[in-house]
């Protein structure tokens, strides 16, 4: 049972107060999208041993959604940012880099 | 004869005799006794058959490792199957049973599997699946159901009478183990400043120190140990358990202890276990450490122990487990067991030595008290059949054949070296490293299982972290480490310094003798509880077996509720051997939570009954409990399925609400509806996206249906949005689905569309909400007065706000029944008035409930769809003949894109029809249309399903919906649905609205 931190209210929360939503930094394809992007939107998801970026939701707490950057492997959390973040900060970046230099990065 | 020795024995209290019973005999212990200790006092050697072989079993360890002295426990609501018997505490009036045989334990007709072991070699379960092929269900699955398993299941009817209870906990450091070296860390962490707490899975402190002779500061271990515990116990900032056992360790320092409360004292004012659930900053495992068996012929039979073991049982309860005894060993701890044997008096035949020079401490003590030591020696095999009679030496670097000598004995003391105990340390990703030294897997420390923060939050210490000899200064040492990771910065005091004899190196031998021919192997035992033996697992290694994972599936080993305490290393020793590769190369299995099985009512908790799960309640509940409400659960909720009168059945109930509808009027508690207010300036354009229909273009007074899609385009959730004002909304989601669709509006609007302006508030439990439907709706709620319902006034598909009859109300003219119809919202404290004033004012005009059986055959009588009926999550609203409520104009909306895939399109989908019975009969749900011929998986082919049917009173016949392949163009066709036993149920395709195609009825 992970323990979280949720960076719109502060708390840090045992894993029954949140609840998974699946891959972070998704690119939403509607109407006019090649049958190409929205298969990749719908249905290619990452599923790293390592480094992985999560949504989460702090479903019995304030609401709010964040999102995760964490180690699917070790379970070390990196960091928990504001879900209006469209990709990694370059901080986030460099820090993971820092703790994993083998990691292959997000693509 | 195992047998009660005149004095001695330091955990019991010989002055308090108990009496207990076993397989109906009556046994008689002492205050302070394990079960097993009693049964061996008493010369019951013999307790448990084997797993495959139903060979006679007796007690081989003195703890948590005991793999056969599995008993069933207690009676009636409070039997317990497979409990170990070594870490029962003995209680007066305990009654225990042996396992796994018919007749009787003595004689055990099963034990015939032993004479043809070659049948059930590795793998034969999954080999019994091949060949012959009929033979799996009809022969070999009933013959290994009967003759496989350990204790039977308590009785399908009993209820366990026991409490059970959960509780949640903190500290910097929790030390799992109480021995010395978890004592001694707890005491440098507690020292330090931090909050400790301490658990310890037996009912003592001290662990096996005193039964070894270690000395502490120059003193018995004893006094230590009874001074440390006090100067604990006094300690404000720790936390002390005993019989608490660490079951699992889980993410982020989250831990699972399990506290047997009142086991041993059945009867108490206490609840029978107690789950801990701790989370820790850090952890200390001093868990110690197994001692491994040896893989001789015979090794399992009863008076085969642990020299370690009988040692506990000698020291502890005064047990001997037989007057003369061989010891055989690879190491020196082994000769602890001979000297303490010696002296309580009793005879040690030979020490058999695998090694062949032998000139450490402990075996020079032995030879100075005159016990005989066989150097270079193995035990080629045990004599004896329910019991140990002799054994017959043979030279260790042999293949057996040539006895060397033969000795008479009544008990085999064994020793292969010892394991550290790093399940704890592994269950939640530490790695392992193999001690070349020592031979065993020990914990690196450089690969800890991780905080959140990714730094190490778990260290072992002691034995389980691999140290042989002095232990305290590696527990202090984690203890403070421990301590200061989570912020403490005293200075704790130094630690004790512990003495114990030096012991030469180990030998590993994994086979004895090393070179063993067949016959021997096919009776050397590793896993003893799941039956596999050495001969097993080369066997699994020829058949290309080379991944231990894979092996110990194939041949089960350590796969029993033992998980391979005993077994675990010698199994991969001898895969690794097989498979010609160093122990490390093999590596490890899995190790996974609990370290011991735990009991299901601990899991459970309090969470039992009632309080399993919240019961959600409308306001108008009371009363429907009150008048004959037949439950049914939606979601949480608890919704009336219909109210039976005295006398009547559910079906008679039923058909009298539906016809009530239909002729006068019916009232519905729909306050489980979900109600959620969608607001603010971009509410109208969230709207469109979030329904497939136009919902901006609502004027405010109106109400509109709307669908729900995912971004698959697939139906999700339906229901009536309001309009309220320019930028406020009410949307209705079905009863299930409130909580979900609200979740669906807050992902979008946090995480895709954040720059819009509009929050959203899930108003389901605020309102009551009733459904008044019926010829007579409208003259009812004219009776109550306030508001003009008429025709003009409140047209269909509108609502207006105002008091009706002094209460505070919301009314809808929509309808689900296809009557005239309003449902009428109120806050939720009034609820149940309106619905007492509905039923009082209503009264003459034959106002009467309905429940959600009926609610469910007047929309199916006009071919409305329900969420999880017609559809299941690949239905999209095309498939249901719902293309008008899908916006053309709009360029993007959820689904829309998932609609235009080429799937979506294809003309061969089942699509939404009604179908009537040629007979009239009901026709059973989810029935399946056959055709003729098979699919490419040789199945049946199929073109359609049913997806709702009922009894219609008004229409007096089975009425039902269904998917069918191209089924809207297919109208007046008879299709073959399948009915039980292969009955066939033939329908015509029909328009799905049953009654009043052009609404007038509820147009009125």
């Amino acid at each position: 049972m992970l323990l979280l931190t949720c960076p719109c209210c502060g708390v840090s929360a045992e894993e029954t107060e949140f609840a998974p939503g699946g891959e972070a930094h998704l690119r939403r394809f509607g109407p006019g999208s090649s049958d190409r992007e929205f298969e990749s939107y719908m249905f290619q998801r990452k599923n790293p041993r390592g480094v992985h970026f999560e949504r989460w939701r702090h479903a019995y707490g304030c609401g709010k959604w964040f999102l995760a950057a964490r180690c699917t492997t070790t379970l070390e959390v990196f960091a928990t940012y504001p879900a209006q973040t469209p990709e990694p900060s370059a901080e986030l970046i460099a820090k993971i880099r820092e703790k994993r230099p083998d990691w292959e990065g997000t693509q | 004869m195992s047998h009660r020795l005149a004095s001695g024995g330091r955990l019991i209290d010989r002055t308090s005799p108990l009496s207990i019973t076993f397989n109906g005999k009556r046994l008689t212990g002492f205050k302070g006794d394990t079960l097993a200790a009693t049964l061996l006092a008493q010369d019951q050697m013999l307790v448990g058959r084997s797993f495959k072989y139903h060979r006679p079993r007796g007690i081989v360890a003195s703890g948590a490792e005991e793999p056969n002295a599995l008993v069933g426990l207690g009676t009636g609501n409070r039997f317990e199957p497979n409990q170990r018997s070594t870490t029962t505490e003995l209680f007066e009036g305990l009654r225990a049973q042996s396992q796994n045989h018919w007749p009787s334990l003595e004689y055990d007709f099963l034990a015939l599997n032993d004479l043809v072991p070659q049948v059930l070699t590795a793998g034969f379960y999954y080999k019994t699946f091949l060949w012959p092929r009929a033979f799996w269900k009809h022969v070999y699955e009933p013959i290994i159901r009967r003759s496989a398993g350990l204790g039977n299941a308590p009785d399908a009817d009993s209820r366990d009478s026991d409490r059970y209870e959960q509780i949640h906990a903190f500290a910097d450091v929790l030390v799992i183990g109480g021995g010395i070296a978890g004592l001694q860390a707890a005491l440098a962490a507690a020292e330090a400043g931090a909050r400790v707490a301490v658990w310890e899975q037996t009912a003592h402190w001290g662990g096996r120190a005193p039964v070894d002779g270690v000395e502490i500061d120059s003193a018995k271990a004893e006094d230590w140990i009874r001074n440390t515990v006090e100067r604990l116990e006094k300690m404000a900032n720790v936390h002390m358990r005993l019989r608490c056992m660490g079951a699992g360790v889980y993410d982020h320092g989250y831990v699972l202890g399990y506290e047997r409360v009142s086991d041993h004292a059945p009867g108490a004012d206490a609840p029978r276990h107690r789950l801990w659930r701790m989370r820790a900053g850090r952890i200390i495992t001093a868990t110690g450490a197994i001692e491994r068996p040896l893989s001789f012929a015979g090794n399992d039979l009863p008076g085969v122990m642990l020299a370690s073991a009988m040692r506990d049982y000698l020291v502890n309860f005064a047990v001997a487990p037989g007057h003369e005894i061989v010891v055989v060993t690879n190491n020196d701890d082994a000769y602890r067991t001979a000297i303490a044997l010696r002296r309580a008096g009793l005879g040690v035949a030979a020490v058999v030595d695998a090694r062949a020079e032998v000139t450490g401490a402990l075996p020079q003590a032995a030879r100075a008290a005159g016990i005989r030591i066989l150097t270079g020696s193995g035990i080629r095999k045990v004599k004896g059949g329910k019991r140990v009679k002799g054994v017959e030496i043979c030279e260790i670097d042999s293949r057996g054949v040539a006895v060397t000598h033969r000795l008479d004995c009544d008990a085999v003391a064994m020793s292969g070296g010892w394991s550290p105990v790093v399940h704890l340390w592994s269950h939640c990703g530490g790695k392992l490293i193999w001690d070349e030294a020592g031979h065993f897997f020990r914990p690196d420390p450089e690969r800890p299982p991780l905080a959140s923060d990714g730094r190490g939050n778990l260290r072992a210490c002691g034995a389980a972290n691999g140290v042989t000899g002095a232990v305290l200064s590696d527990a202090h040492d984690a203890g403070l480490k421990a301590a200061q990771d989570s912020g403490a910065s005293a200075k704790p005091g130094p630690a004790a310094s512990d003495q114990v004899a030096a012991e030469a190196p180990m030998e590993p031998v994994w086979m004895m003798p090393r070179n063993a021919e067949y016959d021997l192997r096919s009776k050397m035992w590793l896993d003893f509880q799941n039956d596999v033996k050495v001969s097993d697992v080369q066997l699994a290694a020829r058949e290309g077996f080379q991944s231990v994972e894979h092996t110990k599936r194939y041949t089960t080993l350590g796969m029993a509720t033992d998980q391979g305490k005993l077994s675990n290393i010698n199994g991969l020793a001898v895969l690794s051997d097989a498979l010609g590769q160093p122990i490390p190369a093999t590596g490890t299995t899995t190790f996974r939570p609990p370290y011991t099985p735990i009991s299901m009512g601990a899991i459970a908790g309090g969470a039992v009954g009632a309080v399993f799960q919240p019961l959600r309640r409308t306001p108008m509940h009371d009363w429907h409990a009150a008048n004959g409400a037949d439950w049914e659960p939606v979601g949480q909720w608890r919704r009336p399925y219909a109210y039976l009168r005295p006398g009547e059945s559910r079906i008679q109930a039923v058909n009298r609400e539906v016809r009530n509808v239909r002729e006068a009027a019916g009232l519905l508690d729909a306050s489980t509806l979900g109600k959620i207010l969608v607001a603010g300036p971009d509410a109208a354009r969230f709207m469109d996206m979030l329904y497939t229909n136009m919902m901006s273009s609502l004027k405010p007074g109106r109400c509109r249906y709307g669908l729900m899609c995912n971004e698959n385009g697939f139906l999700m959730d339906d229901g009536v949005v309001a309009r309220l004002d320019e930028t406020t909304f009410l949307v209705h989601t079905t009863s299930g689905g409130a909580e979900h669709v609200h979740g669906w509006m807050e992902d979008w609007l946090q995480c895709e569309w954040w720059d819009w302006q509009v929050h959203t508030v899930n108003l389901t439990e605020q309102y009551a909400q009733v459904a008044v439907a019926g010829p007579q709706a409208r003259r009812l709620l004219e009776r109550l007065g306030g508001m003009d319902l008429a025709r003009e006034a409140l047209p269909f598909m509108e609502w207006r706000e105002g008091m009706l009859g002094g209460f505070d109300a919301r009314v809808f003219r929509i309808s689900f029944s296809g009557e005239l119809s309003f449902e009428i919202a109120v806050p939720a404290g009034q609820g149940r008035a309106l619905w007492d004033r509905l039923l009082e004012a209503g009264a003459d005009l034959g106002v009467m409930p309905y429940g959600t059986e009926a609610l469910h055959i007047l929309r199916a009588e006009k071919g409305f769809i329900m969420i999880g009926d017609e559809t299941d999550g690949t239905a999209i609203p095309q498939d249901l003949g719902l293309d008008w409520a899908i916006s053309k104009k709009k360029a993007d909306f959820l689904g829309k894109r998932g609609m235009q895939r080429e799937a979506m399109q294809d003309p061969e989908r089942w699509k939404l029809v009604g179908l009537e019975t040629l007979d009239g009969s009901v026709l059973p749900h989810g029935a399946l249309a056959v055709l003729a011929g098979r699919n490419a998986n040789k199945q049946t082919r199929t073109e359609g399903r049913v997806t709702s049917t009922y009894f219609s009173a008004n229409l007096g016949r089975g009425i039902a919906m269904g998917l069918v392949a191209r089924g809207p163009e297919r109208m007046g066709e008879v299709l073959r649905f399948a009915g039980p036993k292969g009955r066939m149920i033939e329908a015509r395709i029909v328009d799905a609205v049953l009654i009043d195609k052009d609404g007038e009825r509820q147009n009125v």
